[in-house]
């Protein structure tokens, strides 16, 4: 980065020469330091598994968890600050109310991410305010079927097949496009999931972590549900043994 | 809270003292209504279309204040081409049946509107929706409403059967509001219908001096009357 020094980096109301903003670009910096979260859309329903880096051995487990509900079938995980991650969870429940009152229907995760997309990208344009120092990877099943978004710091959002932010992305994601997602069925993911996280871990395992899992699909009747513990702790078993195959 | 008043308008309002109904069927839905509207007992329009375009496959049909309804199927198409906008596809019936029912059941103090939303959607296919005086909201197989639709629950109820195709259930519309018209004073004029299904909206016409006839008295049918030379009783023919 050729920025530092020259001034156009301390406000993200405030373009470089070349077009570019730098707070913008720090941001997804702050996302590329965090624990690596996925996202799989598969025939039936959606899985999603984040590794949570866990800084002390003092904090009670399965606090401060990056998974959130949205909605009873909309769930949510970032990579990036916690603390963003949790308000941008907070500003998606508002949406997914509002359009439940006016519409008497779920919300269609499209209009959900656009809606989002539109909130985070405002944090984009002017000087009093820092932009998103996440990724949001947004999944549920709703009447037209599984659907999964990624929402970054810009505030420009896609749809995905596979989907994943955070340190371990690039290897993520390697692994994610060697999976036939169409045919696999939200219980085979799990599992598979479990798997890459325990993978990308691996390049920084001088680190403790926790292993998030939540799933939405038929077995769940539609609701976005942590994966039942007995289910994660076999995935997770599975993940290992896997593992040490690998490698 | 008081009761709602059904005969609050401001005087000199115009009303839809009006017969209206929609019905389900195997490929879409059959709506109509009477063409009445009256101020007192004016007839300020004589063949009004009650039948509201609210998105290309979903219609209201208003009874109430002509101006509370006019207003609120107005908000409601515009919520709905927004809608469309925003979700890059047609609403639901459903979808248009929430929007009017949350506009009357925040403003039920201030409206008088009983409204039958029908149409056709890709998620249900045909469905009818009532939302009454209170701002309620009912998914029926089919709905009747306004002054005169009291005059025929019973009618409907002996007739409607499940299961029927386009034709048949035209008929029952038919039927159904020439009986409401004859009965009911607020009434009357002509029957407008729409049938709706997920090819088009096709619209029917009864001109006043075509509607079903039923049994009206002997006078009305043109049968010869016979005056008895004395008083004996009322003589019922076959």
């Amino acid at each position: 980065m050729t920025s530092i020094g020259t001034g156009y980096d301390l406000s993200a109301s405030t373009y470089s020469p070349d077009g570019r903003i730098f707070q913008v670009e720090y941001a997804t910096k702050a996302v590329e330091n965090s624990g690596t979260a996925i996202g799989l859309k598969v025939k039936d329903g959606i899985v999603l598994a984040v590794e949570k880096l866990v800084h002390s051995k003092l904090l009670v487990p399965e606090a401060n968890r990056r998974i959130q509900t949205i909605d009873r079938h909309v769930g949510l995980a970032t990579a990036g600050l916690l603390a963003d991650g949790r308000h941008i969870a907070n500003r998606a429940r508002d949406e997914a109310t509002n359009y439940r009152d006016a519409y008497d229907a779920p919300t269609p995760l499209k209009i959900l991410a656009d809606r989002l997309g539109l909130y985070v990208q405002a944090y984009t344009l002017y000087s009093s305010v820092r932009p998103f120092g996440i990724s949001t990877i947004l999944g549920s099943v709703d009447k037209d079927g599984p659907s999964l978004y990624v929402v970054e710091p810009s505030g420009v959002f896609f749809g995905y097949n596979g989907a994943a932010v955070g340190k371990g992305r690039q290897l993520a994601k390697t692994e994610l496009e060697k999976l036939n997602l169409r045919e696999l069925t939200t219980r085979e993911a799990v599992y598979e999931a479990a798997r890459i996280i325990y993978l990308v871990h691996e390049d920084a395992k001088e680190k403790e972590f926790e292993l998030e899992l939540s799933w939405i699909g038929d077995e769940t009747k539609g609701v976005h549900l942590p994966v039942p513990k007995d289910l994660q702790r076999d995935a997770e078993a599975k993940a290992k043994a896997a593992l040490e195959t690998f490698e | 809270m008081d009761r709602i008043d059904m005969n609050r308008l401001k005087t000199g309002e115009v009303n839809l003292g009006t017969s209206i109904m929609a019905v389900q069927f195997r490929d879409g839905v059959v709506i109509g209504a009477d063409s009445r509207t009256t101020t007192g007992s004016y007839i300020a329009n004589r063949v009004t279309d009650k039948l509201t375009h609210v998105h290309d496959r979903i219609y209201c049909c208003r009874s109430g204040s002509a101006a509370d309804t006019q207003a609120v199927a107005d908000a409601v198409h515009y919520q709905l081409q927004l809608y469309t906008q925003m979700s890059g596809g047609p609403p639901s019936v459903h979808t248009a049946a929430a929007l009017f029912q949350r506009i009357c059941y925040e403003n039920k103090d201030a409206l008088s509107a009983g409204i039958i939303v029908a149409g056709w959607d890709k998620d249900v296919g045909p469905s009818v929706y009532n939302i009454p005086l209170g701002g309620g909201l009912f998914r029926q197989p089919w709905a009747i409403g306004g002054s005169g639709s009291t005059y025929v629950y019973g009618y409907c109820d002996a007739t409607f059967k499940e299961g029927w195709g386009r034709d048949e259930t035209v008929n029952f519309v038919k039927n159904t509001l020439a009986l409401a018209m004859s009965r009911d004073g607020s009434s009357g004029g002509v029957i407008r219908m729409c049938v709706i299904t997920e090819e088009g909206v096709e619209r029917l016409f009864v001109p006043g001096n075509e509607l079903p006839k039923f049994w009206e008295g002997q006078e009305v049918l043109g049968k010869e009357v016979k005056h008895a030379e004395e008083a004996a009783p009322m003589a019922v023919e076959a």
